[in-house]
């Protein structure tokens, strides 16, 4: 609201404190959460990352000398990590699709949205290392166990950004083809489809960039792969082949992470 | 104050519409191919509809016409059944069959719409498919259900949507994508897909609002050419009254969700010009307003 001033022109725009007040709520929430936890999370021992870093300095000096020496091994073992992550986020798109359909708002009917969302929410909020323990109890150790769990995990995430994207898209074009006399399956797949499609493979790309990570620390429950073989040398403690693992998986997820944003930025 | 409303408007009314505005019976006459009646919508506090009335007759070429916020718009999307009218004694039909009645659209209204083709302002084509595809969308309602899904387009529906394309002069442009072409040339895509549809009436709702006066004309001939030539049924908003009155017969006007006007294009006069849409009626000529 702007008050006229004797000369008739309007003076500037301001914000009343009714205005301001959700912006001071958060930011003040912000600050107070951080300082209530301060104490719990040892933010005192801070000082100490420069008064030990002698003993940091110790034990990152074999990370300097990789051993090399078993370097098949472990270019076999990542593809392993990377075919995982390839299947468990082509089986999440798979899960995506049509959950992701059901949980937006603007094409589908509440009864069905809201159960989904919940689904989706739940799904979405167990750590994929719990849902590959699930499956290892049924499938046994190794890799299907890994590719499952990155599937239930990754699909639901992508449900709910595949649903968002269905949620901002142009009503114009479905309009369109509903107005041919179309169905509503038609609809979707000629009006939604190609006005999301881009940012669909955006997304499932970016959640394979993120799954061939996920996919590393999957080893840890026995899911096979260049984690299994990290933990493995960790427990060791061979800090020389350590590093040469290491070094193997920056350069892979690396490679993927540019392979993946030159592929995305050419959407569009 | 229904009734009120409904008599408020027939004082306001300049001149007596040609079919039987007091008409209350449902069913349509033989030649009306559709039939409002007594439509009312409201958003919030605001009505867009109040209480309209309108039969429209097979070939006629209608403009409809008023300031913005008038009401044509929803009444165009209204008859589509891509909109609700309020519930209530409202009832709109098409080919003699329930588009819709009492707030609800009908359930057989997917075959209606398959004769009633619908241009919009922005053109609502599916920017990322090519001219052709969007074209040939317009065979959905009448072939196989699979076959619309996978795209795989009948050799009928091939050749129909290149013919559509050819008429309204943007066949080269097939194989590009929507959204690379120029308004007109959209918007012609989209008369074309009326025509695949084998439409029998045109709902276009401000078909050149977003376009230059030389791509305005070619729209406009093109749904003139589709009326005279086809015999098609036009209903389209405009806000040009000169382009109304160029290339439409009958003209009808409404004003805060009233008919104000229904009759012959050249019977409108300047009174009732500024009567619809106040002193500064002649920002609304697009090309230099008469006399």
């Amino acid at each position: 609201m702007t008050a006229v001033t004797p000369t008739g022109i309007p003076g500037p725009p301001r914000r009343s404190l009714a205005q301001r007040a959700p912006d001071i709520l958060v930011w003040g929430a912000v600050i107070v959460l951080l300082l209530i936890s301060f104490g719990p999370v040892n933010m005192s021992q801070f000082v100490k990352l420069f008064t030990n870093s002698e003993n940091m300095r110790e034990y990152g000096k074999d990370f300097l000398h990789p051993d090399w020496t078993d370097w098949r091994l472990y270019v076999d073992k990542m593809w392993l990590t990377i075919q995982i992550a390839m299947w468990g986020t082509c089986l999440a798109v798979v899960i995506a699709v049509p959950f992701g359909l059901a949980c937006a708002k603007n094409i589908s009917p509440p009864w069905l949205q809201q159960p989904m969302r919940l689904l989706m929410n739940l799904l979405r909020s167990v750590p994929d290392l719990v849902v590959g323990t699930l499956f290892l109890v049924a499938v046994g150790l190794g890799p299907f166990a890994g590719v499952m769990a990155l599937a239930v995990n990754t699909g639901a995430v992508l449900a709910k950004l595949f649903s968002e994207a269905v949620e901002s898209i142009d009503r114009g074009p479905v309009e369109g083809v509903r107005a041919t006399g179309a169905t509503r399956l038609h609809e979707i797949v000629w009006g939604v489809i190609p006005q999301v499609a881009p940012h669909w493979t955006s997304f499932a790309l970016y959640r394979f960039e993120s799954n061939s990570r996920s996919a590393t620390v999957l080893g840890l429950i026995g899911a096979g792969g260049i984690g299994q073989l990290l933990f493995e040398t960790m427990n060791a403690f061979d800090y020389h082949k350590l590093s040469a693992i290491v070094i193997v998986i920056i350069v892979a997820v690396t490679l993927i992470d540019l392979l993946s944003q030159l592929m995305r930025s050419r959407l569009q | 104050m229904k009734r009120g409303g409904e008599d408020r408007r027939r004082s306001v009314c300049i001149q007596a519409p040609p079919s039987g505005e007091s008409l209350q019976k449902t069913s349509m006459s033989d030649a009306a191919v559709l039939s409002i009646r007594k439509a009312s919508k409201s958003f919030g506090p605001r009505r867009a509809l109040d209480g309209v009335s309108l039969d429209v007759r097979k070939g006629e070429m209608i403009a409809l016409i008023g300031p913005s916020g008038s009401g044509k718009s929803t009444l165009l999307r209204s008859i589509s059944g891509l909109q609700t009218i309020d519930a209530g004694e409202g009832v709109i039909e098409a080919f003699g069959g329930l588009v819709q009645e009492n707030g609800h659209i009908h359930s057989g209204v997917r075959q209606t719409r398959t004769r009633i083709g619908f241009i919009a302002q922005q053109f609502n084509l599916v920017g990322r498919l090519s001219l052709f595809t969007n074209v040939a969308l317009g065979s959905l309602g009448r072939i196989e259900t699979w076959r619309g899904l996978l795209g795989l387009w009948p050799e009928e529906t091939k050749a129909a949507a290149m013919a559509a394309l050819a008429r309204v002069g943007v066949a080269d442009y097939a194989g590009q994508r929507a959204n690379t072409l120029s308004g007109g040339q959209q918007q012609r895509g989209a008369i074309a897909r009326a025509l695949v549809q084998q439409a029998k009436i045109v709902l276009a709702d401000e078909p050149v609002a977003s376009l230059d006066p030389v791509s305005a004309r070619r729209v406009m001939e093109s749904l003139r050419d589709l009326n005279r030539q086809d015999g098609l049924t036009v209903l389209v908003t405009l806000h040009q009254v000169d382009y109304a009155m160029r290339y439409c017969d009958r003209v009808v006007a409404l004003k805060a969700g009233r008919i104000v006007y229904d009759g012959p294009a050249d019977g409108l006069s300047t009174p009732q010009l500024i009567d619809i849409y106040g002193p500064e009626f002649e920002d609304v000529f697009w090309e230099g307003a008469p006399k």
